[in-house]
């Protein structure tokens, strides 16, 4: 007997709905039993709280006396750029965004200690952003200077909006080489003195539902400790990366792309994130919830640490050179164990996403769910699964001819 | 025996004096030098770890104090804030005394200042800027 989410929302507004964690669910499905515990259990809630680089938020900061067009402009908010290619007085703030010439980043490796995702972080928290900005003036928006502190509760709108977040499954980083390097997998020590891995594991969203049966455009979710929405699939959303007998990808496959007012949400959970020699970028906090309308939606939430493996990839040589293949394939529960073995040889392995995060937002969307604040919704399509045909493809260069005279 | 780690800032005109040679010889102390930045003609900065008995080691301190020394404790000098962390655990791999650490399965990290000897080699991993040393 299938159960619906209308169902399921009903049980909610009467305070009846049975909840767990997907750390939870794992206990309660092994000692119920698979059958019973799908009847009984209607909402299993995952959470994730790590770096996520296609973040960003859109803004429309009002209009002056004289009116300004900031769209074609030149604006910064804390001397971090934003995007103008937008109506008048409508920016788009990116979290990766970094200051033009910040000497915190001009010498080797670079602090990169201040960006988008700060400013995010900033304004979340309530805090005033210098917005500086220079407008190429036309008849209607004659103003060409602008220079004024904002807080975020002055905008009118202000949207996270974010393409790529959530990836189902990732890479293991080691540096194979003789030299530190630096990337967006941390600080890797040479030759493999360390190993730097990126997922909530049996925690994670989409890791808990790997074939998108229940999450798809339109999904509630806990964003930034609001309430946001999946727009449907992110960027280099790929589900076609091979899988275990369970349908869990063995490397990074799906990603989600959501959206959430601003203006509701917390510093706690948008926070900006510096990372040494390579970039700033915006860490967020994301849980969604799984209604378990069957049998096999609930077996897919019962997935372990020791269930999910991941690729072994080497960033000194062969993920900047493009270079496929990997060095082996770990567990998660191996990887959150402290070392793996890699070659014969012990690694002592970190996390860059944080699992106690991860529990305490499926902790707190669970707390929403059992409080008949927060229901669920009814996805509008599916996002594109296995059968889709997708391929993940690289950036095809292709010569540009200056000589043509022909177009 | 008690045991403390300092940080003993020396005024330019004292860098050339054997500190460390008297705090051992003259008052007993086992000295671990865990980091030293000297450079003439600019403050120098001594990261040691003393041992000795109490009446030593006050000694010490007060010799080292009216020598023009400026001493402090390490602890205050390296700052771990909890509000800043995410506990990501990226850190506790490189920390090579635990003072940075995590319990597993849950994964919640945590600092000891006892056990941090300054080393720095947590802050280029910490993304959130939850570790300060100010050397």
């Amino acid at each position: 007997m299938a159960k619906t989410i209308q169902e399921i929302n009903e049980k909610i507004k009467s305070g009846r709905a049975v909840v767990f964690t997907a750390e939870e669910v794992i206990g309660v499905a092994k000692s119920k039993g698979l059958k019973k515990a799908a009847l009984e259990v209607d909402v299993v809630t995952t959470g994730t709280f790590a770096p996520m680089c296609s973040s960003g938020a859109y803004f429309n900061v009002g209009h002056t006396k004289p009116r300004i067009k900031l769209g074609g402009g030149k604006v910064t908010l804390n001397d971090v750029p934003v995007y103008t290619g937008l109506a008048a007085v409508d920016l788009f703030l990116g979290a990766t965004a970094i200051p033009d010439d910040d000497p915190r980043n001009r010498i080797h490796p670079g602090r990169f200690a201040y960006g988008g995702g700060h400013v995010i972080e900033d304004l979340v928290a309530g805090k005033d952003v210098k917005l500086v900005a220079r407008a190429y003036g036309t008849d209607c928006y004659p103003r060409r200077k602008l220079e004024t502190l904002l807080r975020l509760e002055d905008t009118n709108q202000a949207v996270l909006f974010n393409m790529r977040n959530a990836y189902q499954n990732y890479g293991v980083a080691v540096n194979l080489s003789d030299r530190i390097i630096y990337t967006y997998m941390g600080v890797l020590q040479p030759n493999m003195r360390n190993a730097t891995y990126c997922s909530a594991g049996q925690l994670s969203p989409l890791l808990n539902d790997p074939f998108y049966l229940a999450i798809g455009m339109g999904t509630r979710i806990f964003l930034g400790g609001g309430v946001g929405y999946v727009v449907g699939s992110g960027t280099q959303h790929n589900p076609g990366v091979p899988r275990n007998d369970r349908g869990v990808p063995r490397a990074g496959a799906g990603t989600l792309a959501v959206t959430g007012d601003l203006k509701l949400m917390q510093a706690r959970w948008l926070r900006g994130a510096a990372f040494t020699g390579y970039g700033s970028t915006l860490a967020v906090g994301i849980g969604v919830p799984i209604p378990i309308l069957n049998e096999e939606i609930l077996r897919c939430t019962m997935v372990t640490d020791a269930d999910i493996v991941a690729p072994i990839i080497d960033y000194s040589d062969a993920y900047p050179k493009g270079i496929p293949g990997n060095l082996g394939e770990v567990t998660y529960a191996r990887l959150k164990s402290g070392s793996i073995t890699v070659n014969g040889k012990k690694v002592p392995t970190a996390g860059l996403s944080s699992y106690a995060r991860a529990q305490e937002i499926a902790t707190i969307l669970k707390g929403w769910i059992q409080g008949g604040e927060f229901l669920l919704t009814e996805p509008v399509t599916t996002l594109p699964s296995v059968d889709s045909g997708i391929v993940f493809k690289p950036l095809n260069e292709r010569p540009i001819n200056n000589n043509s005279s022909a177009s | 025996m008690a045991t403390k780690r300092l940080v003993l800032n020396f005024p330019p005109h004292l860098i050339d004096q054997p500190v460390t040679y008297q705090l051992i010889t003259k008052y007993k102390l086992r000295v671990n030098i865990l980091r030293a930045r000297i450079t003439p003609k600019e403050w120098g900065r001594l990261v040691v770890e003393v041992s000795g008995t109490k009446k030593n080691l006050d000694a010490a301190l007060q010799f080292v104090a009216q020598l023009g020394l400026d001493v402090k404790p390490l602890a205050q000098d390296v700052r771990w804030h909890e509000d800043r962390c995410i506990e990501c655990t990226a850190c506790t791999s490189i920390c090579p005394t635990g003072a940075l650490s995590v319990t597993r399965p849950e994964m919640r990290v945590s600092f000891k200042h006892e056990k941090c000897i300054a080393c720095e080699l947590c802050l280029p991993t910490c993304a959130y800027g939850a570790v300060e040393i100010m050397f």
